[in-house]
Formats: C-alpha cells, structure tokens, sequence
C-alpha cells in the first residue's frame, strides 16, 4: 500500500473521532464510503465488474471453462480465486512485490466461498457428475488502494458472479465411453447463476475503544486490529479472520461481529437491488445511444 | 488460421474497416487520483491502463541511481482475463519482460531525461483487454499518462501496427489479423520530427514490401498524434475551465 504518514495528534484526533462516532470524513462508523458499481466492463470475460469504493478500484473478470471435477466434489463445479495487485496501485507493487497481499485477498475469498451456503451454486455449475464441470476463473485486479480492498474486491467478486453469463452446454451421451458435450449455436444463449447466498466481506477496524467499518488508509494506519468477516444475506458468517498486529477481548469480538452482520446484511440488500436496477437498464438500453462507460 | 479471410473482395475487413483506416480511438487522462499521470486508452476492443509516478526518489538500491538523467522504470503487465484463452500469470514471461523492455527503449529516446537526475520515473502499463495492437495502445497510453503527469517531453509518442496480408497494408491491426502468418510491423515514432523511435517486427516478410508497410504505419503514427493531441486539449480546457472567473 502506498505509504501513509500520520502524525500523532493525526492518530489521536481519529480515535477521539471514532469515540464519538464521527469520521474524518464526516461518516459515521457504520457507513461505508460512496460505492460505485458497474458490471459489463471486460467483454472478453464471461462476467466482469468494477467497484469504486472511495479511492478503491478492483476489477474482477470472471472466465468459464470445462474441466474435470476434484475427486472430493465430483457433483460440483469449481472456483478459482487470483488476486493481482497492479503496480497502477502502487509502486510497491511491481514485479512480485504486491504478492503477498493478493495470496492474503485470495485465500480469504476462497475460504468464504468454501462454506456449504456456496454449495447450491456450485452444484449449478455441475454438467456431468465425475466427469465434466464448469471452473470459474475469478480473477481480481486491483487497480488502486485506497483502504478496504477486501470489502471492495468481494463486493466486485459477486457482482461479477451476477454479470457471469455461462454457455449452454448439453450433454448428448454416444453409446459407449465419455459422453460428449455440445455448445450450443446460438452465442447469446446462456445461463446466468444464482448469487443469492454467496457470502460478502465486511471488515471492521478496532479504533481506540470503538469500532469502524470501511476504513479508509489514515484509519487503517491508527487501528489496532481488523477482523475481517464474510457474512452471507441471511446474516450468516462463513468466515472470520483477525488481522493486523493487535490484540482484542473477547467482548469486542462479540460486539464488532454483530456490527458485521448487521452491516453484512444491508451490504447485500443493496448490492442485489442495484444490479437488478442497472440490467434493467441495459436492456432497456440497447438500441438507443451507447453511453459513455467502464473507464470513459 | 486456414480459411478465413482477411479482406474480403468488397475491400472490407472483418470489422468493416478499409485498409487504411484505424479502429475506434477513445482515450481519458487522469483515471486515477493517487498516481502522479494516468490514462486510459481504447483501440478498437484493445484497452490498456498506464499509470505514472514520478519524478521520485530511486527506490530500492541506490547503486541503480544514474548520475545525469533520470531512470525510467516499466512493467507492462496483462490482466488474466485480456485474452480469449486465460492467461496463468499477468507478467514475468518472457514476451512481457521484452515488452517492459521496449517501453523503456521508447521513452528513454522521448522524456527529457538531463533534467532529473538521481530520480525514477515509474510507467506502469496494464492491457485490459487485448486484441491486437496491445503495445501500440501501450505506448499511446503512457505517453498521454506522462502528459497528465506533467513530465517533460520532446514530442508526443504515438505508435500503430500495421498488418501485411494479401498483398495489401493494413493499418491498426486487430487480433485475428495479427495471429496466423500474416506479418505485424509495429512503430513508434515522434510525429512532429517524424523520427521513429521504436521499430519492431518479428516474422517474415519481403523486403520489397517494407516501405508500404513503414509508409502505412507512419501515416497511422500520425493519425493516431491527431487524436491524442486533440484528447490533451479537451482535458487541459475542461480542467482549466473553472478556473477562469
């Protein structure tokens, strides 16, 4: 992440802040900064989104392609996470200097998709049992860091999954060994998955004696400590993880991942809302003027 | 890539372009608030990001610092999902080493380098979307992303690739017909002096058919400054506009 310097009185003027529930920026410790979502952005990609959150920028594609399924699932499709943090979002970056933080992003969404809310999508994605699957490859760039990337780039993650749309494929079984898959003619016939239970990331910053969500990079600089949660729209926590140098009492633990599920579930409640609202709006679109979108 | 046809017999490819005619050229600066410069640039469904940090501090070993001009530092990276076949790494091959390599080949020849010395200057490249063409957009990216960055230059860097197929030059190549044996010459050039500063073409090709192909690619050159000029333009006058009371 691209280096913060913070004075004292800085730090102190922010917990003092958090205390009385009032950021920086004039939020209060529940609300997250102003997100702006937009799917359709990469049409070399199944699915694809962008999340702008504050000074966050993820782009996430998604690919499809057939493969074998692992022995452990034989009825379910895969998932594969990769996490790039571009050397656009900071400098250091470059080469392999951002790995370490896309393994973190990376092996935090797999391990909240890994819970069995995720099953019933993956099942979906199932074409025939022991034989051949769809895999998802979810690929996250990070475009710029500005504090929250795990929120943004899960947010990003699911509306991706939404935007996802997957060629249909009948199975037509030839007498004798491996039945053969046909892709159908038509380019525009797909199947969209069902996003629903998939989970959502909130992550929420120890601050003095209070609690934030969405921390910005200042924040981020003075917390103690982050737990870092993905909580479904039912209110369902499929993973939680603590981070950052800090310890925390178990009381604040309870506190902070009451915050997340509440947080969670409006997260969730909003997002569906929103990109139901923009592919209405795509497909009342076509035709009529294109307008300026993605990076334009 | 047997059988499919490049030109058809009308004299349109398979986008509907002429020969001579460059794909859809869109381009915004100043994308992003934390880099110094950067830009956004779209040929056609070729989309590449660049961002800019600079003039600063060498970073890392000091040793690399030199002591009259600037270092310039690259990375051209490709996201996973740029290509039709997924990628497995976004950069660390060898085709994107080269290419980091010729980006900094190219603008070490444009930036005016004696002014800062003992400094970096960091251009990093990310191809969105890639369908032919995908260093000729990098190099129209970073240089609107060194602009935005207010980095000296000597001129402008424009590029273009150009294509050789059926005996005929075509300009701003797309990915179908860049792939197969069809010859791609890629050019960068400073299109006020018209010296080229990045000439690059790695298949074969008749020697008898090397001026129509620079002659096309420095007319893309060209076309391609055209645009970009009148895109700084539009930025500096929308960003200046409020500030005349």
């Amino acid at each position: 992440m691209a280096d913060i310097l913070l004075s004292e009185a800085e730090k102190t003027f922010i917990v003092h802040g958090v205390q009385d529930d009032l950021r920086v920026d004039g939020r209060s410790c529940t609300d997250y900064r102003h997100f702006r979502l937009e799917t359709d952005v990469v049409s070399s990609a199944n699915g694809s989104a962008r999340v702008r959150l504050g000074k966050t920028d993820v782009l996430v594609g998604v690919k499809a392609d057939i493969t074998v399924p692992a022995w452990k699932t034989p009825d379910q499709g895969g998932l594969q996470f990769f996490v790039d943090c571009s050397a656009n979002a900071a400098p250091e970056f470059e080469g392999r200097g951002g790995e370490d933080m896309a393994r973190d992003i990376s092996s935090t969404l797999a391990r909240a998709y890994s819970s069995a809310k995720c099953q019933k999508m993956l099942k979906s994605l199932c074409l025939i049992p022991r034989v051949h699957c769809w895999v998802l490859y979810i690929d996250i760039l990070i475009l710029e860091c500005g504090g929250n990337l795990y929120d943004a780039a899960s947010v990003a993650v699911k509306a991706a999954l939404y935007n996802t749309k997957i060629p249909v494929v009948t199975a037509s079984s030839t007498d004798g060994d491996k039945p053969e898959l046909e892709l159908s003619d038509d380019p525009y016939d797909c199947r969209r998955l069902d996003v629903l239970s998939i989970p959502c990331v909130v992550t929420i910053s120890k601050i003095g004696y209070g609690h934030v969500v969405d921390a910005s990079m200042e924040e981020e600089a003075c917390c103690l400590a982050t737990l870092i949660t993905a909580v479904t729209a039912d209110g369902n926590l499929t993973a939680v993880k603590k981070s950052k140098g800090g310890s925390l009492h178990p009381e604040s633990i309870y506190e902070m991942l009451e915050t997340c599920q509440q947080v969670g579930m409006k997260v969730h409640a909003v997002l569906m809302e929103k990109l139901r609202e923009e592919e209405e709006h795509q497909q009342m679109a076509m035709g009529s003027q294109h307008k300026a979108k993605g990076f334009l | 890539m047997a059988g499919v046809e490049i030109i058809s017999n009308e004299g349109f490819r398979n986008d509907g372009r002429r020969p001579n005619e460059l794909r859809k050229l869109q381009c915004k600066m100043g994308v992003f608030a934390q880099a110094d410069g950067s830009a956004y640039i779209e040929h056609g469904n070729t989309r590449v990001l660049c961002a800019v940090y600079g003039p600063h501090e060498i970073r890392g070993s000091r040793t690399k610092a030199l002591h009259d001009r600037v270092l310039i530092n690259c990375q051209y990276s490709m996201a996973t999902f740029s290509t039709g076949e997924r990628k497995q790494r976004p950069r660390g091959d060898r085709k994107s080493t080269e290419m980091t390599m010729h980006l900094r080949e190219t603008f070490e020849a444009a930036i005016l380098t004696q002014l800062y010395p003992r400094s970096q200057i960091d251009i990093f490249v990310e191809v969105l979307q890639a369908d032919g063409g995908n260093f000729a957009a990098c190099v129209n990216a970073a240089t609107l992303a060194l602009i935005d960055a207010g980095i000296p230059m000597k001129d402008y860097v424009s590029a273009c690739t150009v294509g050789f197929a059926e005996d005929q030059a075509l300009m701003d190549v797309s990915h179908l017909e860049e792939s197969g044996h069809n010859a791609a010459l890629t050019l960068a050039m400073l299109p006020k002096s018209q010296h080229i500063v990045l000439l690059e073409m790695s298949s074969r090709l008749h020697l008898d058919h090397l001026r129509t192909l620079m002659e096309m690619a420095e007319k893309g050159c060209k076309d391609v400054f055209l645009v970009l000029d009148q895109a700084v333009r539009d930025h500096v006058s929308e960003a200046t506009q409020f500030m005349n009371t």
